[in-house]
């Protein structure tokens, strides 16, 4: 069996296309014939983007009418498959919403997930899932009849575009929902921040407990914003408060892959090394000579952030 | 909401960091043979369900968990915090159950609690699928708001603010409904001496498959809609240099980006 067929869920944020979805889309190329997309909200005004990375078709479940994208996108598919119009494969990003639409999918039509996926074989019937914090490899595949649902984390393809022409846009009517389709937004909030989005930033400056207190994040962010960089976060601090969960980089936070990290009184936990142990280069500083950061660092600075933070910080200003 | 009975879903996973798991070579499940515990990501499920449970003057926090062996010390972890009582679905059928499956199993055990509430995890600290929270509400024809960073009570609606990519989402949702919560949503209470000894006599109902009008070919390996085909070392990143600071290591650093071209 091959993958003849391929939808990807393409996941937004308002009305912008998330940048995992032309990864996703890229891959679905690579590895079948006929790759199709479905969203929600407005199409037409994405059609082209979609397009540009070979999708033919975009099908929208239209607006959401303040509910949430998991039960309409997941009811939707969910009648084309039952119908017998479904494809091979689902692809879907390893992000809040994707992971809705896959849970939802999955039970209602009775298909198994596979999540956290960081590479495909050339066949796409083969998973990779990077486990134990990345130190081993795990190969799965779907073993059941129905579309297998590919939970796929950002950042595991390059997106390249294919040059095709606009998608062709239509909508899919959303089934009577009932409780499961109860939820509202109310309103949506945006953290205010400066600088590049951390999943896309060349420089990743990251605070952890080292730091000691909540006030001496400033140093990530002032390091950061010298290097024209973002600041990110342990898992550590974003519990403990001190930074909002948009900061936080690991397993349950984001992937990045910049050109350097700069991990500053951070451990190392695997639920944080599975976040950025594909950075291009990793530096860290870090009080505690056996910290397991130490064991991926290209650059291991044994000291306290709280010292070298600032000369750090001053000799950089002093360049200009 | 005069009275509020809130199921909490908790794992127990094995003690320790990741780094220190092992996967059987032959059935590639996670070796569970040592200690188990309470996942630390579902204390924070079961302070927010004892929350709820005061705020509203009435109703208890009943634990629902699947696990192999009829272990327990995960579970009286949270009898201890206060939880009233537990539903532990063990059976052998369970082994190398997938994603689905266990949400089966897990949603068969919430609804012979009748809970107004459900809380979950985002995910396990072992297994990370994250999907189960999800795939409850659904089997169990419930809304569901997942990555809860707040979660308050008005009456029979719940009000959570929802992460997003941005910032988040005010989501209102009527009960009953399930709400995954992430770390840091509440600070779990440590367990007291008193709620240690008082958990040792909690009743904790301990149900096979068959118990929850489930097949067992419909769960476990036998069920289970995917397989694992294999398991290798990943590339392994080299530790660098290493350089203890005597007050001039931010210069190594300055030198390192230069040489990166990063500044």
């Amino acid at each position: 069996m091959a993958l003849n067929s391929v939808w990807v869920v393409v996941d937004r944020s308002a009305d912008k296309v998330a940048s995992v979805a032309f990864e996703l889309l890229t891959k679905a190329r690579q590895v079948a014939a006929s790759v199709e997309a479905v969203t929600w909200g407005d199409a037409s005004g994405i059609a082209e983007q979609i397009g540009a990375y070979g999708a033919t078709a975009l099908h929208t479940v239209g607006d959401l009418g303040g509910g949430l994208p998991g039960p309409a996108v997941a009811a939707a598919i969910a009648e084309k498959v039952s119908g017998g119009s479904g494809p091979d494969a689902i692809f879907l990003a390893q992000s809040y919403n994707g992971r809705d639409i896959a849970g939802r999918l999955s039970a209602r039509i009775d298909v198994p997930v596979l999540t956290n996926i960081v590479n495909l074989s050339e066949d796409g019937l083969t998973t990779e899932h990077a486990i134990f914090g990345g130190t081993e490899i795990l190969n799965a595949k779907f073993t059941g009849s129905g579309p297998g649902l590919y939970v796929i984390r950002a950042k595991s393809f390059a997106p390249e575009e294919s040059g095709g022409a606009a998608a062709a846009v239509d909508t899919w009517a959303v089934p009577e929902l009932g409780p499961v389709g109860a939820a509202r937004i109310v309103s949506s909030h945006v953290e205010e921040t400066q600088g590049p989005k951390l999943d896309e930033a060349a420089v990743v400056v990251s605070g952890g407990r080292g730091l000691g207190d909540a006030g001496s994040y400033k140093l990530i962010e002032d390091l950061a914003k010298l290097l024209k960089g973002a600041p990110g976060a342990s898992r550590a601090i974003v519990d403990a408060g001190w930074v909002p969960y948009s900061h936080q980089v690991g397993q349950t936070g984001k992937t990045v892959k910049p050109t350097v990290y700069i991990a500053c009184g951070i451990s190392g936990a695997t639920q944080h090394m599975v976040g950025m142990k594909s950075a291009k280069n990793i530096i860290a500083v870090n009080k505690d000579q056996e910290a397991p950061i130490f064991s991926i660092s290209d650059l291991g600075v044994v000291g306290d952030v709280k010292k070298v933070l600032p000369q750090l910080i001053e000799a950089l200003q002093k360049r200009g | 909401m005069k009275h509020m009975n809130v199921v909490v879903c908790v794992k127990q996973i094995p003690d320790g960091d990741q780094s220190s798991y092992k996967l059987d070579p032959s059935s590639h499940n996670l070796v569970r043979d040592g200690k188990l515990i309470l996942d630390e990501s579902d204390s924070y499920g079961v302070e927010m369900g004892l929350q709820l449970a005061e705020q509203a003057g009435g109703g208890e926090v009943t634990l629902v968990s699947m696990a192999p062996g009829s272990e327990t010390s995960g579970l009286r972890t949270a009898l201890a915090m206060g939880a009233a009582k537990a539903i532990l679905v063990s059976d052998p059928a369970l082994a190398g159950s997938d994603a689905l499956s266990t949400a089966k199993v897990l949603a068969a055990a919430i609804k012979r609690a009748e809970p107004d509430l459900i809380l979950t995890a985002t995910e396990s600290s072992d297994g990370y699928t994250g999907t189960i929270p999800v795939q409850i509400a659904e089997i169990l024809g419930l809304p569901a708001v997942t990555f809860s960073k707040s979660v308050t009570v008005s009456g029979d609606k719940i009000t959570v603010e929802r992460q997003t990519e941005e910032g988040y989402d005010q989501v209102e949702v009527p009960l009953p409904a399930v709400i995954s919560v992430t770390a840091g949503v509440v600070e779990p209470r440590y367990p007291s001496f008193k709620g240690i000894m008082a958990a040792k006599g909690k009743p904790v109902e301990e149900l096979k498959v068959s118990d929850l009008g489930l097949d067992d070919a419909s769960v476990g390996r036998a069920g289970a809609g995917q397989e694992v085909t294999g398991v290798e070392p990943a590339e392994a990143r080299k530790a660098g240099e290493i350089v203890v600071d005597e007050g001039e290591a931010f210069q190594h650093i300055i030198s390192y980006l230069e040489r990166i071209k990063v500044i």
